[in-house]
């Protein structure tokens, strides 16, 4: 059993729209899994499902050989959700100190953190003066601070610029590379090209689980967008088929 | 619940008090200056022979209020904050307990309606000359009491409000009735049958009826302890409610 995640058939309906249409995926451990698909596709939904903060339908959602939710979890799962939750009337290293001390972590770690995201100039800083990327970084602080086995990251990297997010993707991979599993979702497609694996969702299903070369090999097409395009346009005429 | 995971919890909401100046500042000084309004529209006001003045029965029952009022809507407003911008939804994923997050609410608040109960019990005494036959501490533990319910019943609303205009919304539905028939407008006993089958059921009424206690007895009475009890275990009725409004999961 080597998938830090594993899904199956897995239906969450909200109100009665079908968010998530029976997805099956797994996300292999000490890797980096990019979840991608437009605003609107079920991203989140699927994040919340495997945090085990969504209502589900119907399906299993497994984390670390554990259901997902399960009370344990909480101290091997870190989420970061899409709006920064941080407490804006804190500073940032305070923020970091009380999420570190809930995971039984010292000071010294939660300063760590902090830099380790970029941020240690601003340590000082209440959050709600910081612009959005500062925030959002604040905010991922607070996830990784804990040191979880599986990081949610629900886009991490949005409205940071160009050098600080390829330092978070260094970042991401030194994580992989020591072990952790990384589920990381983004709408910009550039970003694709970055993770070891892929599960591309539209509308609640999943149109493609595999790595970026053989997305490409399977698409004939070298950029990401335009091979995405090309498979949703063919699960669509299957579909209709 | 964990002792350490409940201590940071504390010191947290309790910095974010303090990086709040202005708030700290309102939550200390309004009691006094609205305990210096009711010393001067009573200053004048004649006081039948052997009983207490006019402001020493007003003002007694009104350092239980400033805590009971105040720590309601901060609490009401800190805990929808939590709720809104996902704060909450994040900490129900760390190994935090709800009930961590629900005491280190009530201890923080808890300390700050002491603070709160303190000033104003001084200025009180001290300034205006305030009589009791019982002791100040016991003024402000009763206060303090007060100020938990508070927290607790402000945790519990805020699960039925949506945005901050609904959570202020709450204090006058969940206030105003126990200020009213707490029994400083009309005492309990005289009030119509109905009105004081309402009193006996709002915790605010034993809380009065405790620091009047206080107000005529110079040792703590076998009454007030009861009242204090009451009240107590209302706060801890309300928690556990709002603890049933924490959902770790949801749609």
């Amino acid at each position: 059993m080597d998938d830090a995640v594993s899904v199956r058939d897995l239906v969450v309906e909200r109100g009665r729209r079908r968010v998530l249409q029976g997805i099956s995926c797994a996300v292999p451990r000490g890797t980096v899994t990019g979840l991608l698909g437009p605003s609107g596709s079920g991203k989140t939904t699927l994040m919340r499902a495997v945090v085990g903060v969504q209502t589900v339908s119907s399906g299993t959602v497994t984390v670390l050989g554990r259901p997902a939710g399960a009370a344990e979890l909480r101290r091997r799962v870190g989420y970061l959700t899409q709006a920064p939750s941080v407490y804006a009337d804190l500073t940032v290293r305070e923020n970091a100190r009380y999420f570190a001390a809930l995971h039984g972590r010292d000071h010294a770690h939660a300063d760590q953190t902090v830099a380790d995201v970029g941020l240690a100039g601003a340590a000082t800083q209440l959050v709600g003066n910081l612009s959005g990327g500062q925030r959002s970084r604040a905010s991922l602080a607070c996830a990784l601070v804990g040191d979880p086995e599986l990081v949610i990251l629900d886009e991490p990297t949005v409205g940071q610029d160009p050098v600080l997010r390829a330092d978070l993707w260094a970042r991401f991979h030194a994580m992989a590379a020591a072990g952790t599993t990384l589920l990381v979702s983004s709408h910009v497609m550039d970003e694709a090209g970055r993770c070891d694996r892929l599960l591309l969702i539209r509308d609640g299903r999943l149109v493609a689980d595999d790595t970026p070369d053989a997305v490409r090999a399977a698409t004939g097409v070298e950029d990401l967008e335009e091979a995405f395009l090309r498979l949703i346009k063919a699960s669509e005429q299957e579909a209709e088929a | 619940m964990n002792p350490h995971i409940l201590a940071a919890t504390t010191g947290r909401i309790l910095r974010q008090l303090r990086h709040d100046r202005r708030t700290v500042a309102l939550l200390v000084v309004v009691p006094a200056l609205l305990l210096t309004l009711v010393y001067f529209m009573y200053v004048d006001q004649p006081t039948p022979p052997g009983q207490p003045t006019v402001f020493d029965r007003v003002a007694l029952i009104m350092l239980g209020f400033f805590p009971f009022i105040i720590m309601f809507l901060v609490t009401s407003i800190a805990m929808l904050r939590e709720r809104t911008t996902g704060t909450l939804e994040r900490l129900l994923t760390t190994p935090l307990a709800k009930l961590d997050l629900l005491f280190g609410y009530g201890i923080a608040f808890g300390l700050a309606g002491v603070v709160q109960a303190t000033v104003a019990s001084a200025v009180a005494y001290w300034v205006f000359d305030l009589t009791t036959a019982g002791s100040i501490g016991l003024v402000i533990m009763i206060a303090a009491i007060n100020a938990v319910l508070a927290v607790a019943l402000g945790l519990f609303c805020s699960a039925f409000a949506r945005t901050e205009f609904q959570a202020v919304q709450f204090m006058p539905v969940v206030v105003a009735p126990q200020l009213l028939l707490c029994g400083l407008f009309v005492p309990r006993g005289e009030m119509a049958g109905w009105l004081q089958a309402i009193s006996d059921v709002l915790p605010l009424s034993y809380a009065v009826e405790a620091l009047q206690e206080v107000g005529a007895h110079a040792d703590p009475t076998g009454t007030m302890w009861r009242d204090v009890a009451i009240v107590a275990g209302a706060a801890v009725a309300a928690l556990v409610l709002a603890a049933a409004t924490l959902r770790r999961r949801s749609g």
